[in-house]
């Protein structure tokens, strides 16, 4: 089981070093879609810190959602998908590698750079260090739910925009809560519960989102 | 003895359905070690699907397969062990070197495979010198090759499933895979293809499934 996620583990993130353009674009989008936010409602410290949260949660969602199609449609077109599922490996190690390297080669990023686009919106030191635990938290709940999404859709039409359709709604307790966390931290009131909510959120899509993507991309095979 | 025990694989009855449209029914297909059974039939007649049904990636309609007695679903992982399925997408990543490639999916198969091992697979399919290359640059024969060459890794495995594997190959490769192929059914290994082109294998026990138009 271990050598088994070791292995496609390491070839994922082989392959994500060698189109590092793939990553660098969702990092991309997502500080241009947090920077955007203060071009439209102003620069008034007071408010940009009340909306940093959110704005920046918001931009992390949509961002995690940009990268989904490539988890599975690349390797569904050049075979290696197949060769997977028939192979001598159990298909959920196969799966937790793969959902492991997406996080590692954007969730990781985006939680990096987080505090960086906070520190734009003026949040104070102990609000990034929330931010950072937050969004860290969070990012693998998204790959895990986003990767259930992707192996729904894949091989159909328009499979990018129905992924965005069937996830964004169950992306909606990460944003609750990881912001929550935040915006708690900022009103002076510990962000510890939120953290915990998060942490659970973390604990129940593990096993939930495991075998949903398992199921579906044996279905997508068939 | 039982019948399903003489037969390490066994297909009974199978039939498969795409869409609303039945491809085949009745289609029944046993192996015993150094068995060979080719899949014949027209474009769309079902040769890639009733493939995929004894490589446990599709249900049937109707019927079932087993190996060793136990049915495909309740053994999963447990027949990739035993079988190696190459299907008409060669699974050749376009970002890692064909080395890397090959090592991967030989893994994969759970065979630890040497650096050495590897290289003389390329070999045996006359695409050595290519190891180091990125697999984007392979033209499509080439790429089949490399795909071919898992073959040269897979002795251990006694079932080996192959769709079109003569497709896009040139003479030289062609011969390669039938002397891959011969071999495997010599020691014993079991062998199910579908092809278009008539090459031919020696084998002690050959069977002809032809799935008509």
């Amino acid at each position: 089981m271990t050598a088994a996620i070791v292995l496609v583990l390491r070839r994922d993130l082989l392959v994500a070093l060698r189109r590092k353009g793939d990553a660098l674009n969702v990092l991309i989008f997502f500080v241009i879609v947090a920077s955007l936010f203060p071009l439209g409602t102003g620069a008034e410290p007071g408010q940009l810190r009340a909306i940093a949260a959110g704005v920046i949660w918001v931009g992390a969602l949509l961002a995690a959602l940009l990268s989904l199609p490539r988890l599975f449609a690349a390797d569904l077109a050049d075979g290696t998908l197949e060769q997977m599922v028939v192979s001598a490996q159990p298909l959920p190690a196969v799966v937790v590698a793969k959902i492991a390297a997406h996080w590692l080669t954007t969730g990781l990023p985006l939680a990096l750079i987080a505090p960086l686009l906070g520190l734009q919106y003026g949040l104070p030191g102990d609000a990034l260090l929330v931010l950072l635990g937050a969004v860290l938290l969070g990012t693998p709940v998204l790959s895990l739910i986003g990767a259930a999404g992707a192996a729904l859709t894949l091989g159909v039409r328009g499979a990018a925009v129905l992924t965005g359709l069937l996830v964004l709604p169950l992306f909606v307790p990460a944003l609750v809560f990881g912001a929550g966390a935040v915006t708690a931290s900022l009103s002076g009131i510990a962000p510890g519960p939120h953290l915990s909510l998060l942490g659970a959120l973390l604990a129940v899509s593990l096993p939930l989102g495991l075998w949903a993507t398992c199921a579906a991309l044996r279905v997508a095979l068939d | 003895m039982p019948r399903k025990m003489r037969y390490m694989l066994d297909a009974k009855d199978l039939a498969c359905e795409r869409g609303e449209r039945r491809l085949f029914s009745d289609i029944s297909l046993a192996l015993k070690p150094g068995g060979f059974a080719r899949l014949l039939g027209a474009n769309g007649s079902g040769k890639t699907s009733l493939l995929r049904i004894l490589a446990g990636l599709t249900r049937p309609a109707a019927g079932e397969v087993l190996w060793r007695g136990e049915k495909l679903g309740d053994i999963a992982e447990g027949y990739g062990r035993e079988m190696l399925y190459l299907g008409h997408a060669p699974a050749v990543k376009d970002e890692l070197s064909v080395a890397e490639n090959l090592m991967f999916s030989a893994r994969l198969s759970g065979i630890a495979a040497s650096n050495d091992q590897c290289r003389m697979a390329l070999e045996a399919l006359g695409i050595g010198n290519l190891a180091p290359l990125s697999a984007r640059v392979l033209s499509q024969g080439q790429r089949r090759r490399a795909a071919l060459a898992r073959l040269a890794l897979a002795v251990p495995l006694p079932l080996w499933l192959l769709d079109e594997p003569f497709a896009a190959l040139d003479e030289n490769a062609i011969s390669r895979v039938r002397a891959l192929a011969e071999a495997h059914l010599a020691r014993g290994g079991m062998l199910v293809l579908t092809s278009h082109q008539e090459v031919p294998i020696a084998a002690g026990n050959t069977q002809t499934v032809n799935l008509g138009v």
